[in-house]
């Protein structure tokens, strides 16, 4: 996603705050409207999410709100052997605040079309 | 624990709550804390439980290293 390779490399480069202003930005542009209604739009499919502390889960999303929080069903942590603290948790509520990516397919992501929607969003569309 | 009540904030309420600390060193520590009041911002993730898949866990064989921070 486009989004991404920019945010990680302008991590790099200016370093720990700039990706706080990142999500700022998002509100600021009223972006997570557009959001939360593409990731309504993805539930029932089968997603990673990478959290702000390294942790990442995979799972089928179940479900999404307002402020962008997910319920994960059938949830695997992604390398259990190195964080076995949720062996024992099929089904999970992750707060939005701490997520940092969510990996889709690129199957299931239709880059055309999100572009347009993000464009037509930040000039105020 | 189990889950009482939460609101819009995501602060929950947890009753007969304990705390895994997970080491290198040694097993699974778990301190009994009763009941809690959580404000929603140091939460990251409210799992359910599988009673069945706990039970078979043996907290005291597994190591690991404790979860690393949030960095916003």
């Amino acid at each position: 996603m486009v989004l991404l390779s920019s945010h990680a490399s302008a991590t790099f480069v200016f370093g720990f705050g700039f990706r706080f202003e990142i999500n700022l930005m998002f509100v600021l542009l009223g972006f997570v409207q557009l959001f939360f209604s593409y990731f309504k739009d993805l539930v029932g499919r089968e997603v990673t999410v990478e959290l702000k502390n390294d942790l990442a889960i995979r799972g089928t999303l179940h479900s999404v709100d307002q402020y962008l929080n997910i319920k994960l069903e059938n949830t695997r942590v992604v390398d259990q052997d190195k964080y076995p603290h949720m062996l024992s948790v099929r089904n999970c509520f992750i707060r939005g605040s701490v997520v940092r990516y969510v990996q889709l397919p690129p199957e299931g992501v239709d880059v055309e079309l999100l572009h347009d929607a993000t464009r037509r969003e930040a000039r105020g569309g | 624990g189990v889950l009482r009540g939460f609101d819009q904030a995501t602060n929950i309420i947890l009753d007969e709550s304990h705390e895994r600390v997970y080491s290198t060193k040694e097993g699974v520590q778990q301190l009994v804390l009763g009941l809690y009041i959580i404000r929603g911002d140091n939460i990251s993730i409210v799992g359910e439980i599988d009673e069945e898949l706990d039970e078979k866990l043996d907290l005291s064989k597994l190591r690991a290293h404790p979860l690393k921070p949030v960095i916003h």
